[in-house]
Parts: structure tokens; C-alpha cells; sequence
């Protein structure tokens, strides 16, 4: 049992109980708090991984942006009777027996794949080079990255214009036409 | 990390999936909803970032941009799935989603 | 000192000791810091405002923050009736842990870092951003409306700050090349005009819109909305009492020193006094370096929080309006300006003509300092109004001498 190991088992089961507190939670504050915790325990992963940089830009965009945005959601629209509506036993059920096939079919399906690389070459490229693979600048023949991250630069930029557009505030909600 | 394999991450990554779906699935809230995508995305990252630390030599860098292109892209879609549950608030005055039946035949 | 525990302990384990070391000293080094902090803060507002401050709690007050922990962990520990219990208790330990994460990847000299990461500039700029969620967390399971809103409001002005501030790391990082802190230090080493703050006008700019934003995401004045006790009430704050809320301004205490660190590191040279050329670790031996080192980062970084608390006590507060125009639409377009500024200024402009600028910029601000303070201990010579009241009417002072 090896630190890594170790390491492993303790943020796989931080993610995993912080998932599971997700679904099973009944007021939606008390989710939004496990999700935190899961995305903290996926950017540790990323770390254990090797993927620094991913791990810090998960933290700051996932946890420091999204979760964010997702919390002002809630504070805005679950007052009082919406902060836990509560799912009936039957839908329980059903989707409990549904989500264990489905768990079932995928570790079937991830259970004989094999490590391609036994042992791991070493660590994932750092910074530096995913900096240059983002500008351009292409390493051994490998495919340059700029127009997708203008793409999804630009994307961002017109998607939150939109977002912000489509959710402000409007004074009469009789006269409006549409929403 | 020389002795950890490929399998514990996609199977870590499997339940992260399946917590997602069932959420989904099961959640009246429409905000519960939206976390249940947010972790299917995390379940999918997960797995990106993992075959590009176990999987072949050329996917190392192309799993990591692949993971960060994910993220910001569901940074975008939580925005606008957030924008449209707030428009859904304001003319209903509930987010239960159980209520958003205008359409049904 | 790692090879040390690598001969006692079996392999995993020596690293599991030097991170618990590691984890120890740095809880220690906020617990001091904050100890000194808070009396700093009591002393200098007490001058600032023509009076003595703790006096009597130890030599020149000095112990009176233990009086004060003393006094809060013996408070009652009750939590409001309609409270989220769970959530209530567990908001200002989310605020800590985010803020003491921060110290993680922050070098306290060369090599005295917990973790040597390569990406430690965005690593703390990450772990800072996620103390919102305390603020939040506070706010909603406080189960008081004004508690909601000042988390809210203050919430959003952290936020909104963060991206300014985070386009002011971006800028000395266009200079430096790297994320990597120490990296930062090692380009910055001899004489202070090697200083990034010093490199060219726009990282100039970059330092002051950095520390005003920093300001800002420390939630400290001139925009501490929410701890003010004349808007709502302290705001989140309103039903902590005790050992939860001096955990809230441990944190906030905590990320004061981490943004200065920060700071010291992007622009003011890191742990190089800017007098001695290169590494002092190579020509004093690893401690006697080590040591200096670390005692010219702790007073940059002590000077940096003086001068927070100095502005806190200076400056009148800003409106929640006013708070998010400043951020929105100056220091934003600035910030943005200060980027493009820089870029182009690593492009287009010679070495030489670029140290030369560096050069006058760094000789142009310490003059100017040595300026000011030493017109500071000027005396004036006559009083507007050509006598002063009261008791002072008949009598000869410097300002009317008879």
C-alpha cells in the first residue's frame, strides 16, 4: 500500500460520499455544500494525477465560478416552501435500480482495459507545454490548440451576454410579451 | 505513482456518472438538476485526464486540453441553464420542475 | 532537514511527517501573525486617531489579543433557533481552510516552501477564491434576512474582484515567463531595480490595481461593507460570536497575509533585500541564508499589511455601489489596458531601452518615498488660523511660537 495508494483511497472516497451526498441530500443548500466537496475531491484528483494545472483551473472556474453561480442561484429562488421538495419513494426506486445497471454496464465496460502505459511515463506535461500546445506552437508533430481556445474564449463571452440578458430583471411581468 | 493503474479512476469516475444520472433523474429542483450535469461533466473530465496520465503516449497533452476546453464550456452551460431557471422563477414562482407542464399533450 | 526524516521513517511515512511539519508551521505562522496583526491593527488605528490604544495587557499591549482569545473562547456557544445547525458551525472552518490552503504553495524563502508547485501564482489565486463560500454558507445559515444579504452583497464584491486581480497577477507573469513563485524570486535577485514593480510602467500600475484589489477580495476597507457595523448590521458576521467569529477573522487575517505575499513575490522582489547581489543561500550556507531570507520576506510582507491596516483607518467606506463601479468599470478596463500594455511592451521594446526605464522608475519611486518622509517630519510653521483654541490659546508651541 503505497502513498499514492493511500492518497487515492482517502480523495476516491471523499468524492464518491460527497457525490452520493448530492443525490441523496434533501434541502438543496446541503447538496450544493456536497458538491462542493466533490469538486474539491476532483481537483485533488487532478493533482494526484499530475494535471497541476487543470487541478488549479478546476478550483478557480468549477468551485470559484460555477459553484458560485449555482449558490446565487439557489439563494434567489429556493426561499422558504422550495428549499427541499422532496422526491416521492416510487422515483427512489426507480432511479436508484436504474443508476445500478448503469454503474453495473460501465465498470463491465471499464473493468478490462489496460493500462497502456504500465507504471505511467513519468508525469504529465506541465505548464509549459500546454501553454505552447495552446498558443500554436506544436511539439513533435502533435495538433496546435489556438482556434479551439479562441472558440471557446469567444463561446464564454457570448454565452454569459446571453445568460445575463436572458435573466434580468424585468419590472412588469404582466405587460412583457414573452419571457 | 507508480503503482496505481487506469481501472480505480474510470471506476471512481463510473460512479460520478451514475450519481449525476440518478440526480437528474430524481431531483424536483431544477437547480438539483443543473448538479447533476455538473457531475456527469466531472465524471467525463475525470476520465479524460486519467487516460492521458495511463493511456497512450500522444493523448497526454490532448487529454488535459480536453479536460480545461470541458470546463469552461460547462462554466458557459451553467450559466445559461441558471439563466433559464431564474426566467422559468420569475413566471411561475416555483422551481419545481414537476410544474412545468405547459406543453404536455 | 527532508533527509533527516527520510533516515528515520519508512518510506511513505517521512513525507506524511514533513507535511504534518510543514502543515504545523504554517498553522502557526497565521496564529502568529494574526496574534500581531490584530494588535497592530488596535495600535496604529489608536495613533491614527490621537490615542494610546491597548496599553495594558502585557508591555505596550502586546499580549492583548491572547486577552481577547481568552475572552472569546469563553463565550457561550449558542447558535440562532431557526439556524441550519450543521452548516452554521461549519462556515467559518471552510473560510480557514481556504485561507490557510492559500499559504500551501507560498515560498517563505529559498526552498522553504510546504509544496513547490509549478503553477503557484493560479494555485493561490484558486484556493483564495474559494473562502466565498464561507461568506455565503454564513450568510444563508445565519436564518436572518440581514445576514443573507450582507453574505450576498459581499460575496459579490469578492468575486467581482477576483478577476481584476487576477489580470494583475497575469501582467508580472507576462514579464517573469513562469507561475512558478520561486521562479519569481530567482528572476528578481540584486539590486531592487530588477524588481518587477520597477520593470516597466504598466507592471507599475499592475502592483497598486493588485494591492486595491486585493484590498477589496480581503474584504477589508475601504470596502468592509459587510463587517461594518453601521450597514446591516456586520452583515454575515451578525450571529457569530465567540471562537466562530474570531475564526472568520483568522481567515480574513490569514488572506491579508497571503495576498501581501503574494504580492511581495509577483512585484517586490520576493525574499531578495535588493541591496545584496544573488542568492544569499550561496555565499552564507543554507541556514544564516535561509534565515535572512525569510526575515526580509516576513517585513515586506508585515510592511504591505501596515499599510492595509493604514488604509483601513484613512479612508471613509465605500457605498455597496460604489464598491462594484469601481471594481466594474475602472479597475476592470485599467486591468485589461495594464495586460495589453505589458504584452506589447515585452514584444516590442529593447532590453536596453527597457532596463533604463527600469532603472529611472525604481530611482524616480525611492526618491520620491525618501521624499515624503522626510517632509513628514517637517514641522509646520504657522497654524491656518493663526492661533489655536482653547487651552493652547495663550500658550508658545511650534505652530505659534511667541
Amino acid at each position: 500500500m503505497t502513498l499514492s495508494h493511500a492518497l487515492f483511497a482517502i480523495l476516491a472516497s471523499v468524492t464518491a460520499i460527497s457525490a452520493l451526498g448530492v443525490v441523496l441530500s434533501g434541502s438543496i443548500v446541503r447538496a450544493a455544500v456536497w458538491l462542493l466537496f466533490t469538486l474539491l475531491g476532483v481537483s485533488m484528483l487532478y493533482f494526484l494525477l499530475g494535471a497541476e494545472f487543470l487541478g488549479a483551473a478546476q478550483l478557480i472556474v468549477y468551485v470559484g465560478g460555477t459553484l458560485v453561480l449555482v449558490i446565487f442561484g439557489i439563494m434567489l429562488t429556493a426561499q422558504g416552501p422550495f428549499s427541499s421538495l422532496k422526491t416521492r419513494p416510487m422515483e427512489w426506486v426507480v432511479g436508484g435500480a436504474l443508476g445500478a445497471v448503469l454503474f453495473a454496464l460501465l465498470v463491465n465496460a471499464v473493468w478490462p482495459i489496460p493500462d497502456l502505459q504500465p507504471g505511467g511515463a513519468g508525469t504529465l506535461p506541465g505548464t509549459g507545454p500546454l501553454g505552447m500546445g495552446f498558443l500554436g506552437i506544436a511539439n513533435n508533430g502533435a495538433v496546435a490548440y489556438l482556434l479551439p481556445f479562441e472558440i471557446v474564449s469567444v463561446h464564454l463571452l457570448v454565452v454569459l451576454i446571453g445568460a445575463a440578458y436572458l435573466a434580468r430583471a424585468k419590472r412588469h411581468q404582466r405587460t412583457e410579451g414573452e419571457a | 505513482m507508480t503503482d496505481l493503474g487506469l481501472t480505480p479512476f474510470l471506476v471512481l469516475a463510473s460512479f460520478l456518472f451514475v450519481c449525476g444520472v440518478v440526480c437528474i433523474a430524481t431531483k424536483r429542483n431544477a437547480i438539483g438538476i443543473l448538479m447533476g450535469v455538473e457531475l456527469v461533466l466531472n465524471a467525463a473530465n475525470l476520465n479524460f485526464v486519467a487516460f492521458a496520465r495511463f493511456g497512450p503516449p500522444s493523448f497526454r497533452l490532448e487529454g488535459q486540453v480536453f479536460a480545461l476546453m470541458v470546463i469552461v464550456l460547462a462554466a458557459a452551460e451553467a450559466a445559461v441553464a441558471l439563466a433559464i431557471i431564474l426566467n422559468f422563477y420569475n413566471n411561475h414562482s416555483t422551481v419545481d420542475v414537476d410544474r412545468a407542464d405547459e406543453l404536455r399533450g | 532537514m527532508p533527509e533527516f526524516w527520510s533516515q528515520i521513517l519508512p518510506h511513505p511515512w517521512h513525507l506524511v511527517a514533513i507535511g504534518l511539519i510543514a502543515a504545523g508551521l504554517l498553522f502557526g505562522f497565521i496564529g502568529i501573525s494574526t496574534f500581531f496583526a490584530i494588535w497592530a491593527e488596535r495600535k496604529v488605528s489608536g495613533r491614527i486617531q490621537d490615542r494610546l490604544g491597548p496599553t495594558r495587557v502585557g508591555p505596550y499591549g502586546l499580549l492583548q489579543s491572547l486577552a481577547d482569545g481568552i475572552k472569546l473562547i469563553s463565550k457561550e456557544d449558542f447558535a440562532p433557533t431557526d439556524a441550519d445547525r450543521f452548516l452554521f458551525r461549519f462556515a467559518p472552518y471552510l473560510a480557514f481552510c481556504a485561507s490557510f490552503c492559500g499559504f500551501l504553495a507560498l515560498p517563505f524563502g529559498a526552498g522553504l516552501v510546504a509544496v513547490e508547485l509549478d503553477v503557484a501564482a493560479f494555485f493561490m489565486l484558486a484556493v483564495l477564491s474559494s473562502e466565498v463560500f464561507g461568506i455565503i454558507l454564513a450568510g444563508w445559515a445565519s436564518a436572518s434576512k440581514w445576514s443573507l444579504f450582507g453574505g450576498l452583497r459581499e460575496a459579490a464584491q469578492v468575486v467581482s474582484y477576483e478577476v481584476p486581480r487576477a489580470m494583475c497577477v497575469v501582467v508580472p507573469v507576462c514579464v517573469a515567463g513562469t507561475l512558478s513563485l520561486s521562479e519569481f524570486a530567482r528572476q528578481q535577485q540584486g539590486g531592487f531595480w530588477n524588481w518587477f514593480v520597477f520593470h516597466d510602467p504598466f507592471t507599475f500600475a499592475a502592483f497598486f490595481v493588485f494591492f486595491i484589489t486585493a484590498t477589496a477580495s480581503c474584504k477589508r476597507a475601504p470596502f468592509d461593507l459587510a463587517e461594518a457595523e453601521s450597514e446591516l448590521v456586520a452583515g454575515f458576521l451578525v450571529e457569530y460570536s465567540g471562537i466562530r467569529w474570531s475564526y472568520f477573522f483568522l481567515a480574513e487575517y490569514g488572506s491579508m497575509f497571503a495576498v501581501s505575499g503574494l504580492a511581495v513575490y509577483l512585484f517586490l522582489g520576493g525574499w531578495h533585500s535588493g541591496v545584496l547581489p544573488g542568492e544569499p543561500t550561496d555565499w552564507l550556507g543554507f541556514w544564516a541564508g535561509s534565515f535572512l531570507n525569510l526575515g526580509v520576506f516576513l517585513a515586506k510582507c508585515w510592511m504591505l499589511v501596515l499599510v492595509m491596516i493604514w488604509l483601513r483607518w484613512s479612508l471613509p467606506r465605500l457605498r455597496i455601489d460604489q464598491v462594484m463601479t469601481t471594481c466594474l468599470r475602472y479597475l476592470l478596463p485599467i486591468s485589461c489596458v495594464l495586460l495589453i500594455g505589458v504584452s506589447l511592451w515585452q514584444l516590442l521594446v529593447p532590453r536596453s531601452i527597457g532596463f533604463v526605464v527600469s532603472c529611472a522608475l525604481a530611482v524616480a519611486s525611492v526618491a520620491f518615498t525618501f521624499g515624503v518622509i522626510v517632509s513628514l517630519f517637517r514641522l509646520p510653521t504657522s497654524s491656518p488660523r493663526g492661533s489655536l483654541p482653547g487651552v493652547w490659546a495663550g500658550r508658545s508651541t511650534p505652530l505659534t511660537p511667541r
